[in-house]
């Protein structure tokens, strides 16, 4: 029962990925495809949950804690060089 | 290490110390140190005389590489042991000549004294080594140190052109004779020349043959300056004329005669040797006559008259080397044109030797070599004049002088091919005669212009630089030595060198003819009565004189040979073709742009491949060891190759980077499917990296010319990355299907807990059982952040600087 459940979960977040990819390669404009990748991200940790369910193992929990890491620090890096165009700014001058 | 090899190394020893007596003694000519040298030697070969009167022959080794038969064998037998005497004997002439003719103030003595006798050395290295190896390993000693003397006076064009000409000629040749040398042991298992000569009739069958001869004749012609490998020759003239006397008149150019008289027992059982050997010769003797005559330079007439006098002894040795195809000594036809050639041989080093140096005489007195210029020198230098008449007759074989001699008995060895009725030859038999008769004519012609023009006639002292007055004593003394023998060869050829020398030599030449007990008589007679010999030299005397008195009328003759047909020009195109044909082939191909270099290694990546898969028939697809494919897994190659294609067709380099972030996060997916989390965690993270360093890229590229274009479409890239994606598939899934043996993974599944101590066991590998892979994968991170560090940092301080 559970399986098919996860299945079925696991149907829709695939066609989810496949529309952000969609957005992501469509655009039209950059933020569009920062928040889809950041999307992708999201549904990566809820498709490996549903597969570590699938796979009865543990192993992939840190993987789960790693991507929203991630997924956080490249939006935000993103974000900062669409807004600056830069990702480090130099220290100020003195 | 014998007294003998000492001997031969002796040179090479000394040749250390010539620079520490010069730099030591700069008030006493350089020279004076080295004299002793080659008198010393001379004396003690001279010493072996009466060894090798006797037949015996003296042989000393001293091992060098044993394993591989190499050894450092000296052997004096007749041949070698006259060489030796003529390279000590005339290099002693030489280097008493070159006192008195190079300044100690103005030259560089040290540099020419080493270089003459890193040539002695090599020079007796070549005749007296039993070993071929060990000859080859002298014979381009002498080439090398031919160039450096060549080149001399090297901050002159001419002289680095003729050094460099001679070089390329003459080790083209002698990497040829490498060759033969080569597979003369093939044949035989032997580089020892006693050993090879006495399998000679075993390998005359042998497939290689024939090639070895060839390139054995490819050595001894360049070297000897044969047709059409003569022109380096007058080209070397540019060298000192101590030089040009030694090494261009009786020693380095006699090296490729050497070489053929040396191994005509070995090579001379097949026809084609005879042929070659008589047949260059014979051209090489008309074309260097023939083209001596219009020469106005004195060392240039020379130069074309040595080519031709080794074209005489070299057809010769060939026409003599049939006496090996007839049996015992006496009445053999043929001994007597190798007589002919040992005996012109010697006399061709007297009279040369001392012909340069009357050139450099007239050289160092006057300032011109150019016959046009000189003229009526008979009053000023009389002496000199003396010992170019003597010379100079002797070239044109005139009595009483040693060439008559030898020009008799060449014409009767030239007779005598047509009664040769080997090798099917007889139709071109009687050309050997005609020819060498025509040339002796041209001669006669150059030789009375070389004394006639430039000592009678008018004197005009307005083009000459320095008044002329006779030579100094010393520089005399080598000159006159050499023109005594000239007359007294004459007049006692049989005491002097028949017995004592020639016999010796033709019994090396000819090792198998000789039984027990029996030797080589060789009465060389000036009186042999009215011979058809006799009459051919008055022949070639009278329309000598005919064609020189007329010479101005028939010049023309000469322009029927332009000088876009001379080799030379065949020459210098060859290698203006071949500099600039390569570089265009090299600028072909190599374009600087790295688009190419990449199109070229993928080509030869998909061709290799593909031939070898087709070639051994590699490719098998086995289903047997595939797994089933689950929905997940069809799903997300579904999404890698969505995201690849369109990080290929993207607009922008943005959505570029982006495509490829999303691949990799879909490829960490993958290893997720697959039960890898260790991996998946890791390419999350260097993705994630990766893709943030892809965009600090992305945002330093320049303002100007910044094309946010997509890829440009070329069909041969698509071809190419769509052959290099199927091999890789090809090869892959042939891969998948050959499986040989199992995996090594269930050692690691079972001892990862027992012998290692834990439990994740992708890390027990990585940092146990195989912990040198991450020790240096550790050492290429570092080196990769020091490398990035130090680039940023060099170009902030340059731009500091600034």
């Amino acid at each position: 029962m559970l399986d098919i459940v996860i299945r079925i979960a696991l149907f829709c977040l695939a066609l989810a990925m496949v529309a952000l990819i969609y957005r992501v390669i469509k655009g039209p404009s950059m933020p569009d495809r920062i928040i889809a990748l950041d999307a992708i991200g999201i549904n990566l940790v809820a498709i490996i949950a549903l597969i570590s369910i699938e796979l009865r193992t543990n192993a992939f929990l840190e993987i789960i804690l790693l991507i929203g890491i991630l997924a956080f620090i490249g939006t935000v890096a993103f974000a900062k060089y669409l807004e600056k165009e830069v990702l480090f700014e130099r220290e100020r001058d003195h | 290490m014998s007294l003998l090899h000492l001997a031969i190394i002796a040179p090479l020893l000394w040749a250390i110390l010539v620079p520490l007596f010069y730099k030591s003694f700069r008030q006493i000519h350089t020279g004076w140190f080295v004299l002793p040298l080659p008198i010393i030697l001379f004396i003690y070969f001279f010493s072996f005389i009466s060894t090798t009167r006797h037949q015996a022959i003296v042989m000393e080794t001293l091992n060098w590489i044993p394993s591989m038969g190499i050894n450092f064998t000296a052997k004096v037998d007749g041949l070698g042991l006259l060489f030796a005497l003529l390279i000590t004997g005339i290099g002693a002439l030489v280097i008493l000549y070159s006192i008195y003719y190079l300044s100690k103030t103005k030259e560089k003595l040290n540099t020419f004294y080493t270089y003459l006798l890193l040539f002695m050395g090599a020079m007796l290295g070549v005749v007296l080594s039993d070993n071929l190896i060990v000859m080859y390993a002298f014979w381009e000693l002498t080439s090398f140190s031919s160039f450096l003397l060549i080149g001399y006076w090297y901050h002159r064009e001419k002289s680095r052109y003729g050094a460099q000409k001679s070089m390329i000629i003459t080790v083209f040749g002698g990497l040829a004779m490498l060759g033969g040398i080569v597979l003369l042991h093939l044949m035989t298992g032997s580089f020892s020349i006693t050993e090879i000569i006495s399998q000679s009739q075993d390998i005359v069958s042998h497939s290689l043959f024939i090639p070895a001869l060839l390139c054995v004749l490819l050595g001894a012609f360049t070297k000897s300056a044969q047709f059409p490998f003569h022109i380096w020759l007058p080209d070397a003239m540019e060298a000192p004329t101590p030089v040009s006397a030694y090494l261009h008149s009786a020693t380095m150019v006699k090296a490729g005669i050497y070489l053929v008289a040396r191994l005509t027992p070995v090579f001379a059982v097949d026809g084609l040797w005879v042929w070659l050997v008589a047949g260059f010769g014979i051209v090489t003797l008309f074309w260097g006559s023939f083209s001596a005559v219009k020469q106005t330079d004195l060392k240039s007439i020379l130069a074309f008259s040595t080519v031709s006098q080794l074209g005489l002894i070299m057809s010769l040795l060939g026409v003599g080397a049939a006496a090996l195809h007839f049996p015992g000594v006496k009445d053999n036809l043929y001994i007597v044109a190798t007589t002919a050639a040992v005996f012109h041989l010697i006399n061709h080093a007297t009279f040369k030797g001392s012909l340069f140096m009357v050139a450099g005489i007239v050289d160092h007195e006057t300032g011109t070599r150019d016959i046009r210029k000189l003229g009526g020198l008979m009053h000023f230098m009389p002496i000199t004049f003396t010992i170019a008449i003597i010379g100079t007759f002797s070239m044109a074989g005139l009595p009483p002088f040693n060439g008559f001699l030898s020009k008799e008995m060449f014409f009767t060895g030239m007779l005598h091919v047509l009664e040769l009725d080997l090798f099917n030859i007889q139709s071109v038999a009687i050309l050997f005669p005609i020819i060498a008769w025509i040339a002796s004519v041209f001669t006669f012609i150059y030789s009375m212009m070389l004394v006639f023009k430039t000592f009678t006639g008018k004197h005009q002292p307005e083009k000459l630089d320095k008044k002329p007055h006779e030579a100094p004593i010393g520089m005399l003394i080598s000159p006159t030595i050499l023109a005594s023998l000239v007359i007294i060869i004459f007049f006692f050829p049989n005491s002097l060198l028949s017995e004592n020398i020639i016999s010796p030599a033709l019994a090396a030449i000819f090792p198998s003819l000789l039984n027990t007990g029996t030797e080589f008589v060789t009465h060389i007679g000036i009186w042999h009565g009215p011979t058809p010999e006799l009459f051919m030299t008055l022949g070639v005397i009278a329309l000598g004189i005919l064609l020189y008195l007329t010479f101005p009328k028939w010049r023309k003759v000469y322009k029927l040979f332009p000088d876009k047909l001379a080799l030379n020009r065949l020459y210098d195109g060859i290698i203006d073709r071949s500099q600039s044909g390569s570089y265009r082939l090299t600028t072909s191909y190599m374009t600087g742009s790295i688009r190419s270099y990449l199109v070229y290694i993928f080509t030869f990546f998909i061709i290799i491949l593909a031939t070898s898969l087709v070639v051994k028939d590699a490719f098998k697809l086995d289903t047997v060891h595939v797994s089933s494919i689950g929905i997940y897994e069809l799903l997300l190659a579904l999404f890698v190759v969505i995201g690849a294609i369109s990080t290929v067709f993207a607009k922008t380099r943005l959505a570029s980077i982006l495509l490829l972030g999303a691949v990799g996060y879909t490829v960490s997916l993958f290893y997720v499917l697959f039960r890898a989390p260790d991996l998946a965690l890791t390419q999350l993270v260097i993705e994630t990296v990766s893709v943030a360093l892809f965009l600090v890229c992305f945002y330093h590229l320049p303002k100007l010319r910044k094309e946010d274009s997509r890829v440009r479409f070329k069909l041969t890239n698509a071809l190419i990355s769509v052959g290099v994606g199927v091999m890789v598939t090809l090869i892959a899934l042939s891969a998948h299907s050959n499986k040989f043996f199992k995996s090594i993974s269930q050692y690691y599944i079972e001892n990862t807990y027992t012998e290692a101590a834990g439990k994740n066991m992708v890390n027990v590998i990585l940092v146990d059982f195989r912990g040198f892979d991450t020790l240096f994968e550790i050492t290429v991170l570092a080196i990769a952040s020091l490398g990035i560090y130090g680039m940023i940092r060099l170009r902030l301080t340059r731009r500091d600087e600034e």
